[in-house]
C-alpha cells in the first residue's frame, strides 16, 4: 500500500473509531484477530470432543431418537477393553502401521537416494513413480481387487511365473495370511513416492561442500553416508513416518475396497471397526467411547513421537 | 343444449378439471435400491403420473450402500423420500422410531385389505409388532432366494454320463441341499467347451448382509430358529441347536469345495457375474433377478433354468423384498398415500409382474395363467410359502452385523468351529437385546 493510500484510509477513518482502535492494547487487537478462529477452533474440535466424552458413558443410540438415554458409567470402556475382538483389531492396525510403514520408509529412501543421483531422464522417472500418490484410494482399491483376483487378476500370474505354483492355488485376498499382506503392498505401493518426496527434499538440502570437506579428509562413501547422509535426512525421515503413521492408523477406504475387514475380521482396522459401531449399528455411545481411546492413544503416541523429532531436530 | 353448447360445457368442465389437477399436483420422490426392478417400477408409474397429474422422481441407491444411505436419511428425518420401498428388516426400527406412517386408517378409508396379500408378504414387508395387524407397509416386492443353474449342461449326455458314473445318479434339479452340494463338487473344476468351470456361486460377502443371506439358505432348511419360543428371545438350543450346527458345516464345505476361487466377498453382483461369465453351474441369488436373466442373450433362454432352495430336514427359503412405505418426515404424504392407493390396485399389480416387479397380490399369484407366466414363476410361488426372515427388531443392524463376522470367521477365515460361532453369536445377540431391554 502506498503512503498517499495510507494517508487516504487515516483521513477517512472517523474519528471516533480511530480513537477507540488507538485506545486498544497490542494484546487486544491480537485477540480481536484470532477470536474468530479460536471460535471456530472450539466449534468445530472443542466442542465436539467434550460432547463425545460426554455420550461415551451414555447408551445412547443416533438412530434411536425416542430412547431414554441412560448413563452407564465407565460400562462402554470396560466393553471395549475388555473384548478380545477390540484387541484383535489394535494387532491389525499395527501390524498394518508398522510393515506399511518400515517398507515405505526403506523403498522411499532407496528410491530418493537412486534419483538424487544425476542421470538422464531422472525427472521423468520422478514423475511416473509419483503417478500412484496421485489416484484415488477407492479406485486403487478396486484396481488392486482385480490384480489378485486368482482367475484373471496379473499378481498371481506374476508370483506363479515365479514360483511355478498354479495361479488360481492362493487367494490374496480370501487367505487369513495373506490378505493383511495384500494390503501393505497396495498401501506400499501407493504411498512410497510420498516418502521418497520428502527423502528427496532432505537429500537436496545437503551442501556439496560436506561432502566434498568428507572426500578431502578421504571419508569413504559408506562412511559418508552414515555420518552425513542419514543423520542429515534423518529429521525428514521422521517426519515422513509421522505423516504416514497418522495417515494410516486412520486407514479406511482401501481396505474397505480390498477385503472390507475381511476375511472374517483380519483386517478389520480400528478405523473400520469404530466406523460399523458408529454408523452401521448406531451404538453411539459404545463408539464414543472407542474413539476417545483411539484419541489417547494416537495423542499418546504422537506427542512422544514429536519429542523424540525434537531431540533429533536439534542435534 | 345444442352440440356446441355441450362441446363448450364439456371443454370448459375438463379444462377446470386439469386445472384443479395441476393446482394439486406435487413431486414425489420414491426410493429403492438400484436394480432391474426399479427400472420396471419407473415404467409402471408413468402410467400413474398420467392418471394422476403427479410427477415421479426416483432415488435409486446401489445394493451395497442402500442400507447407509437410506437409513442415514430416515435418522436425519430427512425429506428426500416421499415413499421408501425399505428392506423387510427395517420395518421394525421403521415404526418404532417413528420413521414410517402407519398406514391402517387410510387401508380402512380406501378399501386396501391385507387380506388381498399373499400372508407371507404382510407378515414379513409391512406389520410390526410382527404378526399384528398393525401396517407400516403394503407389501411391494415379493422376494426370495433362489437358484439357476446351466440348463445346456445338465442336459449335455456326456455331461450326464459323467455325473452317473461319479455318483450313481441322474443329474437333475437337485432335490435336497446334500444333492445341490454334490452337484456342485461334480462341476467344481471340470473342463466344459474348453473352459474350467465351477460347481457354484454362493454368497459370502463380509461388509453388508451377503453372508448371512447366503447361510440362511441352508440354516432354514436344517430346522434353524431364531428363538424357542416366538418373541421370547431364549436362543440358546435354537440357535445353536445340532441342526444348525450341521447346516453352517455343510455351508463351509459348500464354500471351500465347490465355489470358484477368490468368491470370498461376494454377493449379488458377484453370483450373476460368475453365471453369465460361464464359471459356474450354478447360483444363487434373489428372485428379483430372473427376469433379467433369462433374458441374457448369452445364458439366458433355452440355456437357464430356476430352481427353488432345495429343502433338507424341511423346506425353507431366505426372505428378501420389501414393502413400500410413505416417510413421516415427507410434507408430500397425501400424493404419496396416493400413489400407494393407485399402487394396490389389482390390475397395477398384475403388470407389475409383467413388467418384471414380483406382485405379492393374491389377483396375480392365485392367477390360473400366473405358474406357466414365466419358467420361474412356479418356483417363485412354493419359495414364497416357505419363507423365513433375519430378525426385524429395531437394532437389526447390530444383529445382522454380528452374525455377518461370525459366519464369515467360520465359513471363509476357517476360524473355530460352527458350534463355537453359533455360540458367540448368541452371546453377541444377547448383549445386543440385554441393551434392547428385551432380555
Amino acid at each position: 500500500m502506498s503512503d498517499r493510500t495510507v494517508d487516504r484510509v487515516a483521513e477517512a477513518t472517523p474519528e471516533r473509531v480511530a480513537r477507540k482502535i488507538r485506545g486498544l492494547s497490542d494484546r487486544a487487537i491480537a485477540w480481536i484477530f484470532i477470536s474468530p478462529t479460536i471460535f471456530l477452533l472450539l466449534a468445530i474440535n472443542i466442542f465436539p470432543l467434550i460432547w463425545t466424552i460426554q455420550l461415551s458413558f451414555t447408551n445412547y443410540k443416533a438412530n434411536r431418537i425416542g430412547r431414554e438415554v441412560k448413563d452407564v458409567g465407565l460400562r462402554n470402556y470396560e466393553r471395549i477393553l475388555t473384548d478380545s475382538d477390540t484387541w484383535l483389531n489394535m494387532q491389525a492396525t499395527a501390524h498394518f502401521l508398522f510393515w506399511t510403514i518400515f517398507f515405505q520408509v526403506l523403498i522411499g529412501f532407496t528410491l530418493a537416494w537412486l534419483i538424487n543421483k544425476k542421470f538422464k531422464g531422472n525427472d521423468l522417472w520422478t514423475t511416473i513413480i509419483v503417478l500412484p500418490m496421485m489416484l484415488s484410494p477407492a479406485v486403487v482399491g478396486n484396481f488392486w481387487k482385480f490384480l489378485y483376483q486368482p482367475q484373471i487378476g496379473l499378481f498371481n500370474y506374476i508370483v506363479s511365473w515365479f514360483t511355478g505354483k498354479d495361479p488360481s492355488s492362493f487367494e490374496m485376498l480370501g487367505s487369513v495370511t495373506l490378505a493383511p499382506w495384500a494390503i501393505v503392498i497396495v498401501d506400499t505401493w501407493m504411498w512410497t513416492p510420498f516418502v521418497m518426496l520428502i527423502c528427496l527434499a532432505g537429500l537436496r538440502s545437503i551442501p556439496d561442500y560436506i561432502y566434498e570437506a568428507a572426500e578431502i579428509d578421504r571419508a569413504s562413501k559408506l562412511r559418508q553416508f552414515f555420518t552425513i547422509t542419514i543423520p542429515m535426512v534423518l529429521p525428514f525421515l521422521m517426519l515422513a513416518v509421522l505423516f504416514r503413521g497418522i495417515e494410516n492408523f486412520k486407514m479406511f477406504d482401501l481396505v474397505v475396497q480390498l477385503t472390507g475387514g475381511g476375511p472374517g475380521s483380519v483386517t478389520e482396522l480400528t478405523s473400520i471397526n469404530l466406523k460399523r459401531e458408529a454408523f452401521e449399528k448406531w451404538r453411539t455411545g459404545y463408539a464414543s467411547a472407542y474413539a476417545i481411546i483411539l484419541f489417547v492413544t494416537v495423542f499418546g503416541l504422537a506427542s512422544i513421537y514429536v519429542k523424540a523429532l525434537n531431540k533429533v531436530k536439534q542435534r | 343444449m345444442t352440440y356446441t353448447k355441450l362441446a363448450s360445457a364439456s371443454a370448459i368442465v375438463l379444462a377446470a378439471t386439469t386445472l384443479s389437477t395441476k393446482a394439486n399436483a406435487e413431486d414425489l420422490t420414491l426410493c429403492w435400491a438400484a436394480w432391474d426392478p426399479a427400472n420396471a417400477l419407473v415404467e409402471l408409474s408413468k402410467e400413474f403420473e398420467a392418471e394422476s397429474g403427479h410427477t415421479m422422481n426416483f432415488e435409486f441407491v446401489p445394493w451395497p450402500n442402500f442400507a447407509d444411505r437410506m437409513l442415514n436419511e430416515l435418522n436425519s428425518g430427512g425429506k428426500l423420500c416421499d415413499l421408501l420401498i425399505g428392506d423387510s428388516q427395517w420395518i421394525g426400527g421403521g415404526a418404532e422410531n417413528g420413521h414410517y406412517v402407519q398406514l391402517n386408517d387410510f387401508f380402512d378409508a380406501e378399501g386396501i385389505s391385507m387380506d388381498d396379500f399373499a400372508p407371507a408378504t404382510v407378515y414379513a414387508y409391512s406389520t410390526w409388532p410382527k404378526g399384528t395387524p398393525n401396517y407400516y407397509a403394503l407389501p411391494a416386492m415379493g422376494d426370495a432366494n433362489g437358484w439357476f443353474y446351466r440348463k445346456d449342461w445338465f442336459e449335455n449326455p456326456e455331461i450326464q454320463a459323467a455325473y452317473k458314473e461319479a455318483t450313481g445318479q441322474d443329474l437333475r434339479e437337485p432335490q435336497s441341499q446334500k444333492e445341490l452340494l454334490q452337484i456342485a463338487q461334480f462341476f467344481q473344476g471340470r473342463e466344459i467347451d474348453g473352459k474350467t468351470v465351477y460347481g457354484a456361486a454362493i454368497f459370502t460377502e463380509r461388509g453388508s448382509e451377503g453372508i448371512t443371506m447366503g447361510v440362511t439358505g441352508a440354516l432354514y432348511p436344517w430346522g434353524f430358529k431364531y428363538e424357542n419360543t416366538p418373541g421370547s428371545y431364549d436362543m440358546e438350543g435354537a440357535v445353536n441347536s445340532p441342526e444348525a450346527v450341521e447346516a453352517l458345516e455343510f455351508y463351509k464345505e459348500f464354500y471351500k469345495t465347490a465355489t470358484p476361487p477368490g468368491y470370498t466377498n461376494s454377493y449379488m453382483g458377484e453370483s450373476l457375474d460368475a453365471f453369465k461369465s460361464g464359471q459356474v453351474a450354478m447360483a444363487m441369488n434373489w428372485f428379483a433377478f430372473f427376469p433379467g436373466l433369462y433374458a441374457d442373450p448369452n445364458t439366458g433362454g433355452d440355456k437357464i433354468d430356476f430352481f427353488v432352495n432345495p429343502p433338507q430336514n424341511q423346506a425353507g427359503s431366505t426372505l428378501g423384498g420389501q414393502g413400500i412405505s410413505v416417510v413421516s418426515y415427507s410434507d408430500k404424504q397425501d400424493a404419496a398415500l396416493e400413489y400407494i392407493k393407485w399402487f394396490a390396485q389389482p390390475e397395477v399389480q398384475a403388470k407389475w409382474w409383467e413388467l418384471g416387479g414380483y406382485s405379492a397380490h393374491n389377483s396375480v399369484l392365485e392367477d390360473p395363467g400366473f405358474v406357466d407366466s414365466q419358467p420361474f414363476a412356479g418356483d417363485f410361488l412354493e419359495a414364497m410359502a416357505g419363507v423365513q426372515d433375519f430378525w426385524q427388531e429395531p437394532a437389526y443392524a447390530e444383529l445382522l452385523l454380528a452374525m455377518q463376522k461370525r459366519i464369515h470367521d467360520y465359513v471363509v477365515a476357517d476360524q473355530g468351529t460352527a458350534q463355537e460361532a453359533l455360540d458367540l453369536l448368541i452371546e453377541d445377540w444377547t448383549e445386543v437385546f440385554e441393551d434392547e431391554g428385551k432380555l
